[in-house]
């Protein structure tokens, strides 16, 4: 009997906040910029020079927690996690140890049908070290001929999200990451763009015979630069542990490195042999205080989430499927979503449009066009009132996402606004019937496919803009 | 001039009778004539002091002094930073490092108008108690070149005891302000933590290293403190409420107040004239009227042993960003990791790497419960005990220093007899409390005794009532030999 083996896999997640100044310091939080420029003897671990905690920080780790349903410490504590490495200027991280900010919380991941809670375990508040830029052979340490630093990242703020292990496949760990971006981006904490590195996601990932509940030995996977390298990568690892352990070989505990162009991971060293950080409490900072009613402050103004605002979709009578894609959409799209129905769109038929064909429109253009929700307003009573096919709107919207016109122009100009006049279609329908009597004798006689011809006929008079369904209404009262 | 206390000579830069610059030179000869002998400094920066002299001369000609330290030449021990001044924390790895900032501290004295002469000797990165272990020679008692200073800020007391400058400023982690000032003959005090800010002070163990002055009175001391204690938005472990004014109960003597003894700080180990010293102390201070009696505080007992769990740990990773990375000495190797290790392994001297290693190993997995947590845990009993006491007596006395001054190499080699100078001292710093040393007499050998004042927290107020009663009934006013003006 061959074994079916589970995937275990936890996913940690480091953010940027993107706060004006550094966590420790007042230097500024940019990406980019010339090398070296924004820094000061603080986030350069100068000798003397001593951390301040930056209070707005601090206030957007809870808003993080909160929108993960954690508790958030009354009291927590800064700690020295000690390692040297040359990109991090004191030679040890300001960061938590045993009591972050925020714990036991949860995000709710939908794949397919099936929504799961995946668990998180903490989120804590930590500094950024500065970047290494090596020089030669590839940019590879080992095979550096010199290495630069760059000390301008250096101290920026970063929230480090832990989840429980809790996910069970590649898929489902690609739409925990992607949620929870779309979460931390929405709170405007961060501009947490993963091929800028200001979120990075690293998994652990192990596999154990289905229905065991023992852990296998878990690998840390990093260098994931892009949701689909994450979900590739941990398939990736997934089949090489199944693949070890089918071969009657052992998984080894390590750190493993996407290569995205070999589509595999390889074995990395760690930062220090052994991983003994020997973490105490930062003497140079003060407990962290959070009073409940500073908590509560802050809850009040979390903007609505992606799970209350389903709830709140289904309610106004979206589709499930339609609703979920929509929560999670870009907030422009959600905008006009909103615009739209408060204008007096049908919730249903809005959500359609904006999570259907805009969402797919404005990836395919690939240009920041959007169609504010006054126009798709319109677009929607033209379709309702029948003056727009559901085909000739698609084309319509496109049309009003690359011209920035509205729908009424676009459709004139493109010549798709259907006839819907009854009585200039009852003519177009006279004539037809006048000049195809056998037709008509043979309907009559009960061969019903003959109405396809008749409509066609009648739609091939108009030029094709007579509304089909009112065509085919008036052709059945005629002959009937 | 050079003799002058700071009072004095402030009263007379105001009254036209003497200029900031005249007052420099006078105390840059009586350097020029002490330092092949002591070595109290590792920088003297004439230029500045000049300069910055000169401005103060144009300031008093116009009536316009940036405040009471107006032309008052200072120094400040070498483990502060200073704008484009060698800072080298007596360290070959910090050898030529030239701070690109001033210490808050250092800020603080320029805006009160003081003239800065120099950076003192010390151990290195504060870490001793003689200022044997500065990497550039150690500094010298000026009541005797054979005995130590103590330490670590021994260059800033000496430099204070023979007139190099009229007061100075030290760091202080288990004694090292109040430990070298009773050796040398000076007054010694370490503020309550957080009183003065720690921004620019180089670490050595960030919840007991505080600043504090060396002058040669209790009021000077206070004028240093005022000049520059104060809540600091850079250091987020400085206090933000009010600094205790002590100035206006100085001389109310001490009738009435509650001394307490304490039972613990003293008998075996302490030299017989130190303790009958201080015994005579106790003796005046009742005969004025002070309630005194003896405390017992047994934690005290096993402070020295917590002190050094703590003080390493905190110092090991302190000291890490020392990696020839970004500044100060780099010895090449093949791979960064080879670079980092040759550079601190010559960079650092031996009671540094050992107080690193110890603080490595303290806070090392499967060792940190038994170790730096149980010493974390006694501190907390420490603090209570103290706050227990502080509840009987309003200030607590003691020798600063169980021995006097000793001779240069005689604990060397023996690291646990050095750690023993600071028995009396580390108490207030792993309690955070004020302590002052203020000396009291000369023993046979003509070496200075210092009288230790403690008080809770904040409690500076009946500290310095305190020690300004010592300071009277002790009349001392002798001066090393050197000291005497050619």
């Amino acid at each position: 009997m061959t074994t079916v083996w589970e995937p275990v896999i936890g996913i940690e997640v480091h953010v940027e906040l993107s706060t004006q100044s550094k966590m420790f310091c007042g230097c500024e939080v940019t990406f980019g910029g010339e090398a070296n420029t924004k820094v000061c003897p603080t986030c350069l671990g100068l000798p003397g020079a001593l951390p301040v905690a930056n209070s707005v920080a601090m206030d957007w780790i809870v808003r993080i927690g909160l929108a993960l349903q954690c508790q958030v410490s009354e009291r927590s504590v800064f700690h020295r996690k000690n390692y040297f490495y040359a990109d991090l200027p004191k030679n040890y991280q300001v960061s938590q140890f045993d009591l972050p900010v925020c714990r036991n919380g949860w995000l709710d991941v939908t794949v397919g049908d099936e929504t799961r809670r995946i668990g998180i375990e903490r989120a804590h508040m930590e500094e950024d070290t500065g970047k290494s830029l090596h020089q030669g052979n590839g940019g590879r340490i080992h095979t550096a001929t010199s290495t630069l630093l760059d000390f301008n990242r250096s101290g920026v703020p970063l929230v480090e999200i832990v989840s429980r292990p809790d996910l069970r496949s590649a898929t489902e760990a690609r739409a925990y990451a992607q949620d929870l971006r779309n979460l931390v981006a929405e709170l405007g904490v961060s501009d947490a763009r993963m091929e800028a590195g200001s979120i990075r996601f690293d998994a652990n990932v192990s596999v154990r015979p289905v229905g065991t509940e023992a852990l296998g030995t878990k690998v840390e996977i990093k260098n994931m630069n892009s949701f689909r390298s994450l979900e590739r990568a941990i398939a990736s690892e997934i089949d090489r542990q199944v693949a070890l352990l089918e071969g009657g070989q052992k998984v080894r505990q390590e750190t493993r490195h996407w290569d995205e162009g070999a589509g595999a991971t390889h074995s990395m060293r760690s930062k220090e042999e052994s991983s003994d950080y020997r973490y105490f409490a930062e003497p140079d900072l003060l407990p962290l205080v959070f009073a409940a009613d500073q908590v509560e402050a802050l809850r009040a103004g979390l903007p609505e989430l992606p799970a209350e605002r389903r709830s709140r979709l289904e309610g106004l009578g979206v589709a499930p499927h339609t609703a979920r894609a929509l929560a999670q959409a870009e907030p422009e799209l959600r905008r006009t979503f909103e615009e739209a129905v408060a204008l007096g769109a049908p919730p249903a038929a809005a959500a359609n449009w904006v999570a259907g064909e805009l969402t797919a429109a404005t990836r395919r253009l690939e240009t920041p066009a959007m169609v504010d929700g006054r126009s798709l307003f319109r677009l929607i009573e033209m379709t309702e009132d029948g003056r727009l096919s559901s085909s000739a709107a698609k084309e319509v919207l496109v049309e009003m996402l690359r011209s920035g016109d509205e729908a009424e122009a676009v459709a004139t100009r493109l010549d798709l606004i259907q006839i819907s006049d009854t009585s200039a279609l009852e003519a177009a329908v006279s004539e037809v019937l006048d000049s195809q009597l056998e037709a008509v004798e043979r309907y009559r006689s009960g061969e019903q496919k003959v109405l396809g011809f008749l409509v066609g006929l009648v739609m091939k008079s108009t030029g094709g803009k007579a509304d089909p369904k009112l065509v085919n209404q008036i052709l059945r009262q005629r002959l009937g | 001039m050079a003799d002058l206390t700071i009072e004095a000579a402030g009263s007379a830069l105001a009254k036209g009778e003497l200029s900031a610059t005249e007052l420099l030179e006078s105390v840059l000869t009586r350097a020029s004539l002490t330092e092949a002998d002591l070595h109290s400094f590792l920088t003297i920066d004439h230029e500045g002091a000049m300069a910055a002299a000169t401005g103060s001369d144009e300031r008093l000609r116009r009536g316009e002094p940036r405040g009471l330290l107006e032309g008052i030449p200072l120094a400040v021990k070498d483990n502060f930073c200073t704008r484009h001044l060698e800072t080298t924390c007596g360290s070959q790895i910090l050898a030529g490092y030239l701070p690109p900032y001033d210490a808050t501290a250092v800020a603080r004295l320029r805006d009160a108008g003081a003239v800065l002469v120099g950076k003192t000797n010390c151990d290195e990165f504060a870490m001793g108690s003689s200022t044997e272990n500065s990497a550039f020679g150690p500094t010298r008692n000026p009541w005797n070149p054979e005995r130590v200073p103590g330490g670590s800020s021994g260059g800033s007391a000496a430099a204070v005891a023979v007139g190099s400058v009229l007061g100075a400023f030290g760091s202080d982690t288990g004694g090292s302000i109040r430990q070298p000032a009773a050796l040398c003959g000076v007054v010694g005090f370490k503020p309550t933590y957080g009183l003065i800010s720690r921004y620019g002070l180089v670490a050595f163990a960030s919840s007991l290293d505080q600043i504090g002055p060396f002058a040669r009175t209790v009021a000077d001391a206070v004028t240093l403190f005022e000049a520059v204690a104060g809540y600091d938005p850079l250091d987020a472990t400085s206090y933000q409420g009010l600094v205790p004014n002590v100035r206006p109960t100085l001389g109310e003597g001490v009738s009435g107040l509650r001394v307490g003894i304490v039972r613990e700080l003293g008998g075996e180990g302490y030299d017989a004239e130190v303790a009958a010293a201080t015994s005579a102390m106790v003796d005046k201070l009742a005969d004025e009227g002070a309630k005194v009696s003896e405390v017992s505080l047994p934690s005290f007992e096993v402070a020295l042993s917590v002190y050094y769990l703590i003080a390493p740990a905190e110092c090991s990773a302190n000291l890490a960003r020392f990696d020839g990375v970004r500044y100060g000495l780099r010895v090449p190797g093949e791979t960064v990791e080879e670079m980092m290790a040759r550079t601190r392994a010559e960079g650092f001297g031996p009671e540094v790497t050992r107080r690193i290693l110890l603080g490595t190993y303290a806070l090392s997995a499967g060792y940190y419960d038994a170790f730096y947590g149980k010493a974390q845990k006694v501190r907390s009993l420490l603090i209570a005990e103290m706050a227990t006491v502080f509840e009987q007596a309003d200030v607590l006395v003691s020798p600063t220093s169980p021995t006097t001054a000793f001779e240069l190499g005689a604990k060397t080699q023996d690291p646990l007899a050095m750690y023993l100078s600071d028995v009396c001292t580390i108490p207030a710093n792993l309690a955070g409390t004020p302590a002052i040393s203020v000396p009291i007499g000369l023993d046979s050998g003509g070496l200075p005794i210092g009288f230790q004042v403690m008080a809770p927290a904040l409690g500076e107020k009946v500290m310095f009532q305190t020690a300004a009663a010592v300071e009277a009934l002790a009349d001392f006013d002798a001066r090393p030999a050197m000291a005497v003006s050619p």
